[in-house]
């Protein structure tokens, strides 16, 4: 066949009895290198291996990719980390670190050489470290340390903060200006502990110690320290510090290393900040809010006394009036406006009365004009009256000869009569 | 309310919590005029007493030396 002939093709995969016992050719360079590459790659310990060792010549390219060599007393490896996974390294690299890379080995075949590309790099001794924080971390957990049922809630206004810490790291300095700006109505009493080393973990129970002996005690706890490496804040992972936090008799505020540094004490605590400044602001609130709210409550009573006197005022108003309704005087006015109506309607009444008598006077005023006998006098006729003085009103009562009176409007005459002629109606 | 404290002897919170209240009281409509005055001054009073608190603040720090307690 012809590839297994093939000169580029390799001696294993033409077969053992392919070896030639003299070399016709020797390997090109790019062969050997491309062997040895895959005998590389195909290792699962050198595809997945953590090596510890010191940094040196370290540096960083133009094009973002860190290269470095790792070393012990006897012996170097090249190493790179291509520029991605150099973003993430979360601690500064730097000549004499010793440091744990993980990575894989594999030969950069334009050199011949093979390195160490790296993946993940931590600071030496980490690795373990972390081994033993999380069996202390399910050993305390099952012991119900961190359970969140513990955990009792801050004081809104707290008077007394205790604050453990480092007397001379910058977290000191960092939560008084907070709560400086925030909250100087508390008093802040400083509890001074080491915060790494050997002896940090005893100073730091006996510095909770001293707070809780305090009469009175202060009304939350604040236990912080600046950022640093695991080993650095190892102290706030130690079990006596745990127990010490949990006991405490006032909340526990743990503000410890950087927002992404957890340790045991932060699950003990009644609750974690992300840093120090953040553990004093969350304790605390902003005078900036108080005076707000203080604003608030002044014009809400303002206004509630306003509306009641305002009431008071509407009332006083109503009975005012209501008693003028009653009052005597009102009474007597009233009264007085009775009787002033009922006499004009009197007087009215008394007016159309004499009106309505004038009336029916007149009326029968001229009813009795109309009847007077001298009006029919005035209108020509004559009326005659016998010798004895009556009035003559029918012809039987007269005869020829009789004297009579005759009396006409202006005056009377005698008369005698000549003749009489009955016609008419008698009487 | 029994024998009300002097302002000038509570805590903020203590002080705001009454005066809190004071204006609930104040806001319900069957108050009689004396209690009202009465409850209008006392809550002015922790009023001033909170504002001083707020204003005159200076933060004050002590530190624990030694075993001391």
């Amino acid at each position: 066949m012809n590839f297994v002939d093939s000169p580029e093709t390799p001696w294993y995969i033409r077969g053992v009895s392919q070896i030639p016992l003299f070399q016709p050719g020797a390997l090109t360079v790019s062969q050997v290198n491309r062997y040895v590459q895959d005998l590389l790659a195909a290792d699962p310990l050198l595809q997945d291996v953590w090596v510890q060792g010191e940094i040196s010549n370290f540096t960083r390219a133009a094009s973002g990719h860190v290269y470095l060599t790792l070393k012990d007393s006897g012996a170097a490896l090249k190493c790179v980390i291509w520029k991605t996974n150099a973003g993430r390294v979360r601690f500064t690299l730097s000549n004499g670190l010793a440091v744990e890379a993980h990575g894989y080995v594999g030969v950069y075949e334009r050199d011949g050489a093979y390195q160490l590309y790296i993946d993940a790099i931590r600071p030496a001794g980490e690795g373990r470290l972390f081994q033993e924080f999380l069996r202390l971390k399910a050993q305390l957990e099952a012991l119900g340390l961190f359970d969140e049922s513990r955990k009792r809630p801050l004081p809104s206004f707290p008077r007394r903060i205790g604050l453990v810490t480092s007397p001379t790291g910058a977290a000191l300095q960092d939560m008084l200006n907070t709560l400086r700006r925030r909250y100087p109505l508390a008093e802040v009493i400083l509890s001074p502990s080491a915060v790494q080393g050997e002896s940090a973990p005893d100073e730091l129970v006996r510095a909770l110690e001293r707070l809780w002996r305090l009469e009175p005690q202060p009304d939350v706890v604040i236990v912080a320290r600046g950022g640093g490496s695991l080993e650095d804040l190892w102290a706030f992972n130690d079990e006596r510090v745990v127990r010490a936090i949990a006991a405490s008799p006032a909340p526990v505020v743990t503000g410890v290393g950087h927002e992404t540094d957890f340790t045991l004490a932060d699950f003990a605590a009644d609750l974690r900040a992300p840093t120090p400044t953040g553990a004093a602001e969350l304790c605390t609130p902003d005078r900036a809010d108080m005076r707000a709210g203080l604003d608030s409550l002044e014009r809400r009573i303002d206004l509630a006394i306003e509306q009641q006197l305002a009431l008071r005022r509407s009332g006083l108003m109503n009975a005012r009036a209501r008693l003028e309704r009653v009052s005597p005087r009102r009474r007597l006015d009233n009264e007085r406006q009775r009787l002033d109506g009922f006499g004009k309607r009197l007087a009215q009444q008394a007016l159309t009365n004499i009106r309505l008598r004038r009336a029916a006077l007149d009326g029968l005023n001229n009813h009795l004009n109309a009847l007077n006998p001298l009006a029919v006098l005035r209108r020509g006729y004559a009326a005659v009256f016998n010798a004895q003085g009556l009035p003559v009103i029918s012809t039987q009562r007269i005869h020829p000869g009789d004297e009579v009176n005759v009396k006409m409007a202006d005056g009377q005459f005698g008369a005698q009569v000549q003749s009489v002629n009955v016609e008419g109606e008698p009487e | 309310m029994s024998a009300p404290i002097d302002p000038q002897d509570l805590a903020y919170e203590e002080a705001a919590l009454e005066l809190e209240n004071i204006i609930t009281a104040l806001e319900a409509p069957q108050v009689s005029l004396e209690d009202t005055l009465a409850l209008y001054e006392r809550g002015k009073a922790l009023a001033r007493r909170c504002e001083k608190l707020l204003e005159q603040a200076e933060l004050r720090v002590r530190t624990l030396d030694g075993e001391e307690a």
